[in-house]
């Protein structure tokens, strides 16, 4: 048996208060295999845990809840968390404020012209909820035996295939694959160098000075289509930008939509 | 016995047409006895429980034809009174070792009973697998209780999965049962729970005390 610190803690557990309501107390207790400490309120999951502790300790009907009896045993388990220092959980609470609701309208007279149908019992929403939820407890318990019955049941051990062992899962064929595609992308990589070798703005802006000069003018159209890509296009335009900004070269059309001629504005 | 003898024919039948019509090299008859242990051993690899629809397709026969093998097959395993077991479980069938071997079971493969689920985590999920698809506020009208660390238990265990979102404000998941917990709680499928209503019953009695 692993020592662990929480285990000194224990004897406190164990000397913790023995006040109870009805045989059900609320503790602190380490929880041995996850090193916290589990806080038990009673065995109850929730408020409709303990309401229905309390109705059947107290073997009464549940049919016909003597609503003022249990209210007072569910408000002093409540007051009990809270002397132990025990946040009482919202759900708690509000199941304490509906039961104190449906003391006070047990309370009220019924209304004597009202038909025996027409009076409903104010319990009557409360006892479905419980029976409910007595209801799902039990299939709960039917689960765990049935889980437990299962986990003394065992199959084969995996056997060990390629789809379960990645280390023999790949063949010499599988190496190649993925070898080509290697070269096949180094490849890619070269031509993009390549590509790099483009011409530069200046480049361009040279090319076009020299082409208006000699001709004395020129189809800007045509100097476009003489670009061999979408990156040479581009240089293509800023260079007659270039090249009109600094005045050197002026842009005319004769119409709209028609060719545009560029001409050297200041020829040498 | 005359039925099954008939039907071992009717596969033989279908088995002869097949290698007929599609003249694959290798493919022979394969006799009655012979698809009873080809099934078997089919069973006996799956990973996970196996239904005859997929025995059939790949024995290519028919479906009938397997059910009845499988059934002959179930009677062998219980007259044997062996070590091992063939049951219908998760919709499939499956070779397990019986229950009541489980200490030695245990003993040789030096496992522990896995961790169980708690009480919160179990009645969440007897909730979830009554009144599939639900939904988390649903779970809570029933419990009284919020449940958000049952929930990513269940979920965390593959026992349950989320089937969609309901039509409603909000628009929240629901939940349901998965296979999982069909393999994990050994039923067949989801009839094969009680009904809600005997538990009803139950709670019934008690109160009568």
């Amino acid at each position: 048996m692993e020592k662990t610190p929480l285990d000194q803690v224990e004897p406190v557990a164990e000397t913790a208060p023995t006040i109870s309501v009805a045989g059900a107390a609320p503790a602190i207790a380490p929880d041995r295999e996850t090193d916290q400490l589990r806080v038990t309120l009673g065995e109850f999951e929730g408020p409709l845990d303990l309401l229905l502790y309390l109705i059947r300790q107290d073997q009464v009907n549940i049919y016909d809840i003597p609503i003022a009896r249990i209210t007072d045993e569910y408000l002093r388990y409540l007051n009990l968390m809270q002397e132990l220092d025990l946040a009482v959980a919202g759900d708690f609470l509000v199941m304490a404020a509906q039961l104190i609701e449906l003391k006070s309208r047990m309370l009220l007279p019924r209304d004597p012209f009202a038909t025996e149908e027409e009076v409903e019992d104010p319990r009557a929403e409360l006892v479905n909820r419980l029976l409910e939820h007595e209801k799902f407890k039990a299939a709960a318990e039917m689960l765990w035996s049935r889980a437990t019955v299962e986990r003394a049941v065992f199959t084969r051990a995996e056997i060990e295939t390629d789809k379960n062992n990645p280390e023999v899962a790949v063949g010499l064929f599988d190496l190649l694959t993925v070898f080509q595609k290697i070269l096949a992308r180094h490849k890619e990589e070269v031509l993009m160098e390549i590509e790099r070798e483009e011409v530069t703005v200046a480049e361009m802006i040279e090319r076009l000075r020299n082409m208006v000069r000699s001709a004395g003018e020129l189809n800007v159209m045509k100097f476009f289509e003489q670009a061999k890509s979408r990156r040479e296009l581009v240089v293509a335009f800023l260079s007659v930008l270039e090249l009109v900004r600094l005045a050197e070269i002026s842009l005319t059309q004769r119409e709209t939509f028609g060719e545009i001629t560029a001409r050297a504005v200041n020829p040498a | 016995m005359s039925e099954q003898a008939k039907a071992a024919k009717e596969a033989e039948a279908d088995l002869a047409e097949m290698v007929e019509s599609d003249e694959i090299e290798g493919t022979r008859e394969i006799s009655a006895s012979e698809l009873k242990a080809i099934t078997e051993a089919l069973i006996f690899v799956a990973d996970d429980p196996l239904d005859s629809k997929t025995i059939a397709r790949v024995l290519r026969v028919d479906q009938p034809t397997v059910d009845e093998a499988i059934q002959s097959l179930v009677e062998e395993y219980s007259g044997r009174s062996g070590g091992l077991q063939l049951r219908e479980i998760a919709g499939g069938w499956q070779v397990s070792t019986r229950p009541e071997h489980h200490e030695h079971v245990r003993a040789y493969l030096k496992s522990k009973p896995s961790a169980k689920l708690s009480l919160a985590s179990l009645e969440t999920l007897a909730v979830i697998a009554y009144k599939q698809p639900v939904t988390i506020p649903e779970i809570l009208e029933i419990r009284g209780v919020q449940s958000p660390s049952a929930i990513k238990t269940l979920l965390d265990k593959r026992l349950i999965v989320a089937k969609g979102r309901k039509e409603t404000v909000g628009r929240p998941m629901m939940y349901g049962t998965s296979k999982e917990f069909l393999i994990q709680f050994g039923l067949k499928d989801l009839s094969e729970l009680p009904s809600i209503e005997d538990f009803q019953d139950l709670a019934g009695d008690v109160t009568n005390e």
